[in-house]
């Protein structure tokens, strides 16, 4: 699965994307936020709060209890600001 | 209706008379234009703009097919740009043509607090005092709200 960051997010990571095979065990979007958290230290303090992490999945506005199972790509960003 | 996602800057009154000339037929015709704001408290020298390509469009593209739909517009445009903007450089315009004001006033209204809150596009700003990212505000969530609390949309 490709993950994307945007933001505040890819600059706390320092990435803006990564390429993950994820276990069974992380079946929603907040599973995938707990999952990278505990690989990742940079990470675990970017998504301290989940209320200012956003996600897509396959460019669908979604929310953190999603599935993410056969979904190629899931974006997490910070709350848009547009306009 | 067209939706457009550019780096380049645009002229909006070049845009609105194309949109005008397009429509001939229409009574009313409702512009929005956003500059980047700078003001002596929060003084702002550029102001760039990040965004997700493939989600922008498809999200501008929905709310603006729903703002056609919910307020019978005869058509609608919407021009976002992204990359490095100045003070005062326009960063988006929407352009609702309808028969009668009101519809127009309401669509161009409807897809401006949908694309502030739901557009993935993220703001840098930089002045004097260095670079901050732009925070997500409480009103504009509320804005967006008021339009879902109608009719169910």
């Amino acid at each position: 699965m490709r993950v994307l960051y945007f933001a505040w997010l890819r600059e706390r990571l320092n990435r803006s994307a990564d390429e993950f095979e994820l276990p069974e065990t992380v079946q929603t979007v907040g599973d995938l936020l707990a999952w990278i958290g505990e690989k990742d230290e940079a990470a675990a303090l970017a998504f301290e709060d989940p209320r200012l992490i956003r996600a897509a999945c396959d460019e669908e506005l979604v929310d953190h209890s999603a599935p993410i199972a056969g979904v190629t790509t899931v974006a997490l960003f910070p709350p848009m600001t547009g306009g | 209706m067209f939706v457009r996602l550019q780096s380049d800057p645009f002229d909006p009154g070049d845009e609105t008379n194309a949109f005008l000339d397009a429509h001939p037929e229409t009574g009313a015709l409702v512009t929005f234009t956003g500059t980047v704001r700078s003001t002596p408290d929060r003084p702002v020298e550029t102001l760039t703009l990040e965004h997700y390509p493939a989600l922008a469009q498809k999200q501008i593209t929905r709310f603006a097919e729903q703002a056609i739909a919910r307020f019978a517009l005869t058509d609608i445009g919407v021009i976002h740009r992204f990359g490095s903007l100045k003070r005062g450089e326009v960063i988006v315009m929407v352009l609702a043509i309808a028969p009668h004001r009101q519809a127009a006033f309401d669509g161009a209204n409807y897809v401006m607090d949908w694309l502030k809150t739901d557009a993935p596009f993220w703001k840098q700003e930089t002045g004097p005092e260095g670079t901050n990212w732009v925070t997500a505000k409480a009103e504009d969530d509320a804005a967006r709200h008021k339009w879902e609390d109608q009719n169910g949309w």
